[in-house]
C-alpha cells in the first residue's frame, strides 16, 4: 500500500512488520519521531512488543543485548552521541553474536554541538563488528530494515546491523512509501531462531573470558561472518525483489556508469542529489557516473573493483572525516584498497560535515576537481571564516 | 575447549579454562624446609595451595605467580622462578 510518509514513520511501519517483541531506546535528535511513534503503537495496541523505557542509550542497548539473548527479536534506534555513549554495548552485541537491528539516523558528533547530518556516528563505529547499510531514501530505508533482520538472523551470519539513513534528510522528509503487506513480511521473514538462547532450565554464558589462548579465534569468527554476510545479504536482496518488486540483490548500485571516464563514489541521502548533477553533466556532455554504496560493512570491494574497472578519474564524496589520514576520508581509503591500482587516481573530498548543504552545483565542482585531480581534502571549506 | 559461537558456554566451563597461563614466574616449593604452617594457603588470592597430607603444592593450572606465598613463606622454602613455556 503506498502512502505519504515522514521517514521516521515509514521506518515505525517496517519495525511493526517485522514485529520485534522488545524494543528500547533513548530519544535523541534526529531519531527521536521513530521510537515516539513505536510507543504509540505499542500503547495503542497497533504492535504487540515490549517496550522498555530506560534513562540512557547504554541501558537501552544493554537491555537489547539480554533481551536478545534470550532469543527474542529485538529493535533500537539512536544517533549521534547516543550511539557513542552506546559504543562499548556495541562490540558486545557483536561479540555475543546477537542479530540486533538497530536505525542510525546519522548525525553529527560534537563538540561543537551540531544536531544536524553527517555519518561521522557510524563510520566511528567500523570495527564494532556490526554490520553496516546505507539508505538513500525513505523506500530504501524502510526496504533495508526488513533485509538487515534477514541477513542478521541468518545462521550462516548471526551479526548486528545498523541501518544507516540520514539524520532530517531522510527521517524528517515526507515521500511516498510503499508499505509491504504483512503477510508477505512474514514470509519473508520467518520467527527468529536462536542458536544459543539464556534459559533457566539450561543455563549458559555468553560473552565468556577468553584468555589470549582462545580471543583472537573469536575475533577470526566474527570476521568470517562478516564476510559470509556479503553473500547472504545478496541473496535476501534478491528474495525481496521476487516478492515486493524492489532490487536489492547488490551492495553498490551503479548509475550510468558503465561507459562513463569519471566515477563519483558516496553513501547515503547524497546520491539523489549526485544522480541529478549526473544528469546535468550528461546532458552536457561529461561522462561521469555515480557508484553508491549500500554496504560500508561488510565492504563489498570485489563488486566495486568490477564496476569501476576502466575508470581512471574517481572521486569519493565523504560525510565523515578521519582525523589527520592523509586521504581525509574512511571510504576513499577502502576504495583505494579496493582497487590496488596505483594508475587510477582515487580522490576523497569531505563535504556536508554538520549538515552542510550539498547541491548540484557543488557536485558539478566536485567532478571538475576530480578531473582535474585535485582532491584528498575538505570541500566546500568557508575560507572568509579560516 | 571448543569455540562457541558468540563465546557462549554452561555453566563450570571456567574449570576447564586453565588461567595459569598468564604466569610470568612460578612458585616452586621445597618440601625439606616447609614446616607445613599453612602460611601459602591462607594468603594465596586465588586459593591455589592445595594440600595433601601436610604437603603443601601450588596448582600449576590457576597460579598467577603473584608471588605472595614465597613473600610471606616463614620458612623461606618457596622460590620464584621464571616461568618456562
Amino acid at each position: 500500500m503506498k502512502k505519504i510518509l515522514e521517514g521516521s514513520h515509514a521506518i515505525a511501519e517496517a519495525v511493526r512488520l517485522v514485529k520485534p517483541e522488545v524494543i528500547s531506546a533513548y530519544p535523541i535528535t534526529p531519531q527521536t519521531h521513530i521510537v515516539e511513534r513505536l510507543a504509540e503503537m505499542v500503547a495503542d495496541g497497533d504492535l504487540d512488543s515490549e517496550y522498555i523505557c530506560v534513562e540512557s542509550e547504554f541501558s537501552a542497548l544493554s537491555a537489547c543485548l539480554g533481551a536478545s539473548a534470550a532469543g527474542s527479536r529485538v529493535y533500537s534506534a539512536t544517533s549521534s552521541q547516543g550511539l557513542l555513549f552506546m559504543a562499548e554495548v556495541c562490540f558486545n552485541v557483536a561479540g555475543m553474536r546477537q542479530p540486533v537491528v538497530m536505525s542510525i539516523a546519522n548525525r553529527a558528533v560534537s563538540a561543537p554541538l551540531s544536531i544536524w547530518n553527517d555519518q561521522q556516528d557510524s563510520i566511528c563505529l567500523r570495527d564494532s563488528g556490526w554490520i553496516q547499510l546505507y539508505a538513500e531514501d525513505v523506500q530504501e530505508t524502510l526496504d533495508l530494515h526488513l533485509i538487515a533482520y534477514r541477513v542478521a538472523e541468518d545462521h550462516k551470519v548471526l551479526l548486528p546491523v545498523f541501518v544507516c539513513f540520514d539524520g532530517f534528510i531522510i527521517s524528517h522528509t515526507y515521500e511516498p512509501v510503499d508499505i509491504p503487506d504483512e503477510k508477505d513480511v512474514k514470509a519473508y521473514l520467518p520467527a527468529y531462531v536462536p542458536v544459543n538462547k539464556l534459559d533457566a532450565d539450561d543455563p549458559l554464558s555468553m560473552g565468556m573470558y577468553a584468555t589470549p589462548e582462545y580471543y583472537m579465534e573469536f575475533r577470526y569468527e566474527n570476521d568470517q561472518a562478516m564476510t559470509r554476510s556479503l553473500d547472504v545479504f545478496k541473496q535476501a536482496g534478491k528474495e525481496f525483489k521476487d516478492l515486493f518488486g524492489r532490487d536489492y540483490s547488490e551492495l553498490i548500485e551503479e548509475y550510468r556508469l558503465s561507459d562513463a571516464k569519471i566515477a563519483i563514489i558516496a553513501m547515503g541521502s547524497v546520491c539523489g542529489t549526485i544522480k541529478d548533477a549526473i544528469d546535468v553533466m550528461r546532458a552536457q556532455g561529461r561522462e561521469v557516473g555515480l557508484l553508491k554504496i549500500r554496504a560500508y560493512r561488510p565492504f563489498p570491494a570485489e563488486d566495486i573493483k568490477k564496476a569501476l574497472s576502466g575508470i581512471k578519474k574517481i572521486g569519493v564524496l565523504e560525510k565523515n572525516i578521519s582525523l589527520g589520514s592523509r586521504m581525509k576520508g574512511a571510504v576513499g581509503l577502502e576504495i583505494k584498497d579496493a582497487l590496488d591500482d596505483s594508475s587510477v587516481s582515487v580522490l576523497s573530498y569531505v563535504a556536508g560535515l554538520g549538515g552542510r548543504d550539498i547541491r548540484i552545483e557543488d557536485v558539478i565542482k566536485m567532478t571538475d576537481a576530480i578531473e582535474a585531480g585535485n582532491g584528498d581534502c575538505f570541500f566546500g571549506l568557508r575560507e572568509e571564516l579560516i | 575447549m571448543a569455540l562457541r559461537i558468540g563465546c557462549a558456554s554452561a555453566p563450570g566451563k571456567a574449570r576447564e579454562n586453565k588461567t595459569g597461563s598468564w604466569r610470568v614466574f612460578r612458585p616452586v616449593f621445597d618440601h625439606d624446609k616447609c614446616t607445613s604452617c599453612g602460611m601459602c594457603q591462607l594468603v594465596c588470592p586465588e586459593g591455589c595451595v592445595l594440600t595433601d597430607n601436610d604437603e603443601f603444592n601450588p596448582d600449576y593450572d590457576f597460579c598467577k605467580g603473584c608471588g605472595l606465598c614465597a613473600e610471606e613463606c616463614p620458612a623461606d622454602a618457596i622460590t620464584m622462578e621464571t616461568e618456562e613455556k
